[in-house]
């Protein structure tokens, strides 16, 4: 028995089948992403867990127990909201200690834990300052303290990058995953992001119109695809001859599928190629080692491991 | 070409000198005439209607009543106006049009029309409310409302009471709603995230409320003279009585500006003291 379990867990709004008869298993400790469109039910599904919106269906079980039964101030779970949430009236000492304060823990305790979980997350400098005094990045910091100083069984974050820029976002995934594994806390992140959710998840689950397309280590996903959905989610893809095949497993050869280059693309660390074959516009991913590469109107060979 | 904006507002620029600078200049100096039974208003400049005003312990009851109504009539528009706009806020969408016409309605009527009715349902022993307690044996004599603080204050927070729900709901449309929601999730009770969480980020809401209906209330008219009559005078229905009745038009100047200057004075300060505050947490 996992340690969260979502059981047929299914919401309407109206007609509309927001969530429809997701069900997953997330083990303690475990970091698990749910990865989709945007529309497909993500946010529904961590408010369900979260306690702000009811299920129409289904059951939610947290060590054995029925969380629906409990009142979503007595769940314990550690949110980080898209647009932060961070209380505007109060500086980041006040932000991060809330919680302790209604859990009724003593002033000193609590001014000992607030002080450590900011380190955590290298905010120890900008405890008295108001959020709206500190960057995007700096709140996005202060949710993750004020959801993890609580020490809270699950910790659940929406789209808690997707404000950022690209450059801090890389930075901050690195960093997020990092404090995951030094507390240890079961983590489920939301995203529409594949190479965020791949970046940081122990598994992903794919999630398209309220439904879980594949449940699977990232890797897996990726290579193993369920779906075309979720083949093409993930990533670039082609289909030739009835296969699919990933750009970067297509290499130029002296011989096979017979092309001519339409577009070269240089990418810095790599080339993007478009190739003119017999079975359509086939997408072609080449790392950049420093050869020269084929030139567009060039004709080249197709080969990749069938 | 840097004097285009300028020129631009000329017009509007002359139309608010011809019609407040100017009188209120005018008022200003009007102040300082001298005037007597029968020799009417003397264009001399003296010092004795300020003193008048300034030193009888008269007036200083008048302006002292004035600010003690406008006072209680903004702590119950507030304590009143606040849950409203609240609740207003928490409706759905066909309700919430509905109550919000019913709460902004009275806008639409006379506040003379209002405060009559306050009259008709207390005014004496034939007050409708008066006639059905004493008609019901629970009060023996009518209840005390018309020509009494009390009637002024319930009918003028009555009147101006959709000005603070209509402030404290717009600072309560730009709360982000997940961060009460972020609240909950930490723990807090329903209660808690109105004082801790809701009710200090709609202050600066409240407190703009409060400064528009306590200067509505203290330089109010029409309210004051219908349900305080000639018995309970109010700073502005004493320079009415002064231009109109005793036709002491330089002494009800003095009074008029007087009551502008402090109403300016404390809407001043009460806004530079919810700046100070409330600065570096909001925009
Ligand atoms: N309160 C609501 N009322 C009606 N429809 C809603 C509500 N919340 C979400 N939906 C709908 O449910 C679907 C899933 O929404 P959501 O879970 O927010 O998606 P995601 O987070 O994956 O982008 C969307 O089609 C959205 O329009
Ligand atoms: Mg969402």
């Amino acid at each position: 028995m996992a340690f969260l379990e979502l059981e047929n867990l299914s919401k309407a709004f109206g007609t509309h089948n927001a969530v429809d008869g997701l069900t997953l298993g997330v083990e303690k400790g475990e970091f698990v992403s749910l990865l989709g469109p945007s529309g497909c039910g993500k946010t529904t599904t961590l408010q369900m867990i979260a306690g702000f919106v009811e299920p129409t269906a289904g059951a939610i079980r947290l060590a054995g127990k029925d969380l629906l039964a409990i009142k979503p101030a007595k769940r314990g779970l550690g949110i980080v909201f898209q647009s932060y949430a961070l209380f505007p009236h109060m500086t980041v000492t006040e932000n991060v200690g809330f919680g302790l304060e209604m859990q009724g823990i003593a002033a000193a305790e609590r001014t000992t834990r607030v002080g450590e979980t900011l380190e955590l997350v290298g905010l120890g400098a900008f405890s008295g300052r108001f959020p709206r005094q500190l960057s995007g990045g700096q709140q996005q910091r202060v949710a993750l303290a004020r959801a993890l100083v609580i020490r809270p069984q699950i910790l659940l974050l929406d789209e808690p990058l997707s404000n950022l820029d690209a450059k801090l976002r890389e930075g901050m995934q690195i960093e997020l995953r990092q404090i995951q594994r030094t507390v240890g806390t079961t983590t489920i992140l939301v995203t529409h992001d594949q190479a965020e959710a791949m970046a940081l998840s122990d598994r992903i689950v794919v999630m398209n119109h309220g439904k879980a397309e594949q449940v699977g280590p990232p890797h897996e996903a990726y290579e193993k695809p369920a779906t075309a959905f979720v083949a093409n989610f993930l990533g670039k893809t082609n289909l030739v001859n009835g296969a699919t095949v990933r750009p970067e497993r297509i290499s130029f050869a002296t011989s096979g599928l017979a092309g001519t280059v339409r577009t070269r693309i240089f990418q810095g660390n790599h080339w993007l190629y478009q190739i003119d074959t017999a079975s359509g516009l086939v997408t072609v991913i080449r790392q950049n080692t420093g050869e020269t590469m084929p030139a567009e109107g060039a004709t080249v060979h197709l080969a990749w491991g069938q | 070409m840097r004097a285009a904006p300028y020129l631009m507002s000329l017009p509007a620029l002359v139309l608010f000198a011809g019609v407040v600078v100017v009188p209120l200049a005018m008022t200003v100096l009007l102040s300082f005439h001298d005037w007597g039974q029968y020799k009417g208003i003397e264009p001399v400049f003296i010092l004795k209607n300020w003193q008048e005003v300034l030193g009888d312990s008269y007036f200083h009851e008048m302006f002292w009543r004035t600010f003690r109504i406008a006072f209680f009539v903004t702590l119950i528009a507030a304590v009143f106006g606040a849950p409203e706009a609240y609740i207003l806020n928490k409706m759905k969408s066909p309700w919430r049009g509905l109550f919000l016409l019913v709460i902004l309605g009275p806008l639409l009527i006379s506040v003379v029309a209002r405060t009559l009715g306050w009259a008709l349902l207390f005014g004496g022993n034939s007050g409708l409310v008066n006639k059905a307690l004493t008609g019901l044996g629970l009060i023996s004599a009518p209840l005390p409302f018309m020509f009494t603080e009390t009637g002024v204050i319930v009918a003028l927070a009555h009147v101006l009471m959709p000005y603070m729900v209509l402030a404290v709901w717009a600072s309560l449309q730009r709360l982000d709603p997940q961060v009460e929601n972020a609240a909950v999730a930490l723990g807090a009770s329903p209660f808690t995230v109105l004082r801790r969480i809701v009710l200090p980020q709609v202050m600066p809401g409240i407190l703009s409320g409060a400064v528009i209906v306590f200067a509505l209330a203290a330089s109010a008219f029409a309210t004051p003279a219908i349900i305080g009559g000639r018995r309970l005078k109010v700073a502005s229905t004493l320079a009415y009585d002064e231009f109109l009745n005793t036709l002491n038009w330089p002494l009800g100047a003095a009074v008029a500006v007087l009551l502008l200057f402090s109403l300016v004075a404390i809407v001043w300060g009460a806004n530079r003291l919810v700046e100070r505050r409330y600065a570096q947490v909001f925009a």
